[in-house]
């Protein structure tokens, strides 16, 4: 009468890890991560630079850190009539909100004709509709807490061709864990159909993980289980590499100066004609990528805190630093 | 990063300020650990017999107090027609005193009186010695008395043994105990040598309590005084202290019972024993006795029944914190579910979730299309709210016509707190879809749940009533659960794919 319930515990068992061997991982988890790390780290008083799009936008300008450029700001209803002048010289444009979370609320126009303006998934939508969209924006309707909230609208990022193939519609960004300055974790999150088009990978996008040496492929997840092709196109995910990998690292670490961050998710597009350009920051980012990785971060994490304060590395050194020492092979 | 000295340091004193508190509230207040434990105390009737003889009555009954080993919980009499007084006496002692202008015939007064049997009782004033009166006495009494002195003080070296050497000398010498007792009763001897003797003493009345004894007498005791402290004897066998069923009635030199303008007036005793949740019995005994108590008991009744629900909150919490901390859960606001399960402990489990789930399942469609309308917040929240008051009214009509009571009980969920589940719940169903929903709702019912059985369970109820120190131990416990850097339990299951595959 006891094997049911013995089956029961073994399939339990079967499911769940022993702490132990995700510790000889170095597996970080959520408190430690809040406790040892976002607390510890990210001063309380630097998170509205991170959480309001608009603030990031203007520190990344005073930095000289390569954004996509700011078409305009709507902070009020009642400048919702301004859109048309704003975006008249633009034939493609991002309106976003300032403290949108998971990628809601993001319009992207592609081009405009006659016909209306073209969404990136091939819908058109007239001026009308995009005032709604702002409107709604300002509303609060995307922003967290529905919070009033207000507009950015942003010069369109011209993707670079090498994601064809990788991404089902949506945006493939590549997220950077930049520790105290020092790039520790890098992955790409893939839009699939599961995740709608967004690139969150509890939502089911795709998580790639990145060699931080040279930005190439480690092993690709989904749903945290681990797979080899893209669930919607079917490409070979381990053949991406991803290109300018060093300016992009560079752009990543340049976040920390900025920001004051010491424990920050940077979330970088790859421009066809600009390069790398920083989408935004995270004062909180997941845990997924060390999944994505296969990897704990606790090592990495740990062998950047045994530098100490005092090693007036700059920039590059780290960056070289971090090549050196968090490089791994397929 | 600073030290976390003074954090172990303060997790540490709240620990054992606790677990002194809880402790000493045990020790010292006779408090059990477990509920439903009794405690007992006896009924005794004392009723006054006499004959009136048609003039102005006054009787006086002595009647007993808070004294070692019982408390007085209350008192109450019937004596139709009488007026009644209770006094204090100089010389210590209550007294209940009935008086009426005129009656005659057999007359009957009744004295009622609850002690809780209490190792713990605290007098209200301790028992204060008696002055030496030293008599002479005429021969052959004075001869015979002094022998027997003599003869006890040689074998005994403190009051105590004398007291108990005097008591059997006068069964040892028989003849002149018989002499003696021929000018008063040999109980006054005893009293009166032990004054001369420089021993203060007195004799006290005391009744042995029986269950369902009827008609009993008092007895009578010999309390000798050492300084402050004393002991009884039994006059009879010299034997030293108190029996467990011996209750002290009448201990301040004072008569039993006086009645003027009666004859014949004579008292008899009647007792039940009973068994009474203790808390009543702590009810009774901290009603009027406020000083140095720091407890619940003192307040009103309607007072300790709200704090009976307040004090359970930090025990909701603590399990909002382990299962968010430890297993990992995820919940639709953080302290909801503990306003949920507050709200099961009014309705009862079953009918508190059949309730919930129709209003917040109904409360999601109507939402649908509030936001279909594309309203303000603060409006939407507000509309929300409304809807959630009519939802709730119409469940409880149509529970109500068909019959079903039990359905009456979904007004006591809070409306804000459903409204704001709802709210979010319908904003997490348009961003992360259902799944989400289900997901992050499972988990706030689930902790919900929980809580409700934590705060419903019997032991908890009565520890965190009874023992306020539980309170800082329950804030040590969260203080550490917010220093937990290990895993959550969840996150064994989630990582387990970066273990497994090389």
């Amino acid at each position: 009468m006891s094997g049911p319930l013995i089956n029961w515990l073994r399939d339990v068992k079967h499911r769940y890890v022993h702490p132990s061997r995700l510790a000889s991982k170095g597996v970080l988890g959520m408190n430690r991560r809040n406790i040892s790390y976002i607390s510890r780290y990210n001063p309380r008083h630097l998170y509205p630079l991170v959480d309001d799009k608009l603030q990031t936008k203007q520190i990344a300008l005073d930095h000289g850190v390569t954004a996509p450029d700011l078409i305009g700001v709507i902070r009020e209803q009642h400048e919702v009539g301004d859109l048309s002048e704003l975006i008249a010289t633009y034939p493609g444009f991002c309106i976003k909100p300032a403290h949108g979370s998971g990628g809601k609320g993001i319009l992207v126009i592609t081009r405009n004709d006659e016909n209306g303006y073209h969404k990136a998934n091939g819908q058109t939508v007239s001026l009308s509709d995009l005032e709604r969209h702002v409107s709604n924006i300002l509303a609060g309707l995307f922003s967290l807490g529905g919070r009033a909230d207000v507009a950015i609208i942003e010069a369109l990022i011209e993707f670079d061709d090498c994601f064809t193939g990788f991404t089902y519609e949506g945006v493939p960004d590549t997220r950077v864990i930049v520790f105290k300055g020092f790039p520790v974790m890098a992955m790409m999150r893939l839009s699939t159909s599961d995740s709608n088009g967004k690139a969150n990978l509890h939502q089911g996008a795709v998580g790639v993980g990145l060699n931080i040496g040279d930005g190439s492929a480690l092993r690709a997840v989904q749903f945290d289980r681990r797979i080899l092709l893209h669930p919607d196109t079917g490409t070979n995910l381990h053949s991406l590499k991803v290109p300018h990998w060093e300016q992009l690292l560079a752009l990543a670490v340049s976040c920390y100066e900025m920001s004051g961050l010491g424990y920050l998710g940077t979330d970088i597009v790859l421009d066809r004609h600009k390069g790398p350009m920083l989408l935004e920051l995270n004062a909180r980012p997941g845990l997924s990528i060390q999944v994505a990785n296969g990897e704990g971060l606790l090592p990495r994490l740990r062998q950047v805190e045994a530098l100490g304060h005092k090693h007036k590395m700059t920039a590059q050194q780290r960056v070289d630093f971090a090549r050196e020492h968090f490089s791994r092979k397929l | 990063m600073a030290s976390r000295k003074p954090f172990y340091l303060l997790v540490g004193l709240l620990i054992i300020a606790g677990v002194s508190l809880t402790l000493h509230r045990h020790y010292t207040y006779d408090i059990p650990w477990l509920p439903g434990e009794t405690r007992q105390t006896w009924s005794i009737e004392a009723k006054v017999e006499f004959d009136a003889t048609g003039e102005e009555i006054l009787a006086s009954l002595a009647i007993p107090n808070t004294q070692p080993g019982f408390t007085q919980l209350n008192q109450q009499t019937a004596s139709p027609g009488y007026g009644l007084a209770f006094s204090e006496r100089e010389t210590g002692g209550d007294r209940a005193e009935w008086s009426v202008r005129n009656a005659s015939g057999e007359q009957a007064l009744y004295y009622k009186v609850d002690m809780l049997l209490d190792p713990y009782a605290a007098p209200p004033q301790t028992s204060k010695p008696p002055k030496l009166k030293v008599h002479i006495e005429k021969e052959p009494y004075a001869t015979a008395a002094n022998q027997l002195l003599d003869r006890a003080q040689e074998r005994s070296s403190n009051p105590y043994t004398l007291a108990r050497e005097l008591i059997q000398e006068f069964n040892i010498q028989s003849q002149n105990a018989q002499l003696l007792a021929q000018l008063k009763p040999q109980l006054n001897w005893i009293v009166q040598l032990l004054h001369q003797a420089g021993v203060p003493a007195r004799e006290v009345h005391a009744l042995y309590l029986e269950d369902g004894r009827r008609r009993q007498e008092l007895v009578n005791y010999i309390q000798v005084f050492d300084g402050e402290d004393y002991e009884l004897f039994n006059p009879e066998t010299g034997e030293r202290g108190r029996p467990e069923n011996l209750l002290l009635w009448e201990y301040h030199s004072g008569p039993v019972l006086e009645v003027v303008g009666g004859i014949n007036s004579h008292v008899t005793f009647s007792m039940i024993e009973q068994e009474q949740p203790f808390s009543v019995a702590l009810n009774q005994k901290f009603a009027d006795n406020e000083l140095l108590n720091f407890s619940l008991y003192t307040l009103p009744l309607e007072e300790q029944a709200l704090f009976k629900g307040i004090l359970l909150i930090p025990v909701g919490v603590l399990m909002v914190v382990l299962m968010r901390i430890l297993v990992g859960l995820k919940t639709s606001g953080t302290f909801m579910p503990v306003l949920i399960a507050l709200a099961f402990i009014q309705t009862s489990l079953i009918t508190g979730l059949v309730g919930f789930l129709l209003i917040v399942g109904a409360g999601l469609v109507i939402r649908s299309y509030l936001s279909y309308l594309n309203l303000l917040l603060v409006a939407r929240i507000s509309a929300v709210i409304i809807m959630v008051i009519g939802i709730i009214a119409i469940f409880s009509i149509i529970a109500y016509k068909l019959g079903l009571t039990e359905g009456m009980k979904v007004t006591f969920f809070p409306m804000i707190i459903l409204a704001w589940t709802i709210e979010r719940m319908s904003i997490l169903w348009e961003e992360e879809g259902p799944h989400q929903v289900v997901i992050q709702g499972g988990g706030s019912l689930l902790v919900a749940v929980l809580a409700y059985l934590a705060m419903n369970n019997e032991l908890i109820r009565h520890l965190t009533f009874n023992f306020l120190g539980i309170q800082l131990i329950l804030m040590a416990l969260v203080l550490m659960a917010g220093n937990y850097t290990g895993y959550r339990l969840l996150e064994l299951k989630r990582f387990k794919p970066m273990v497994e595959d090389k």
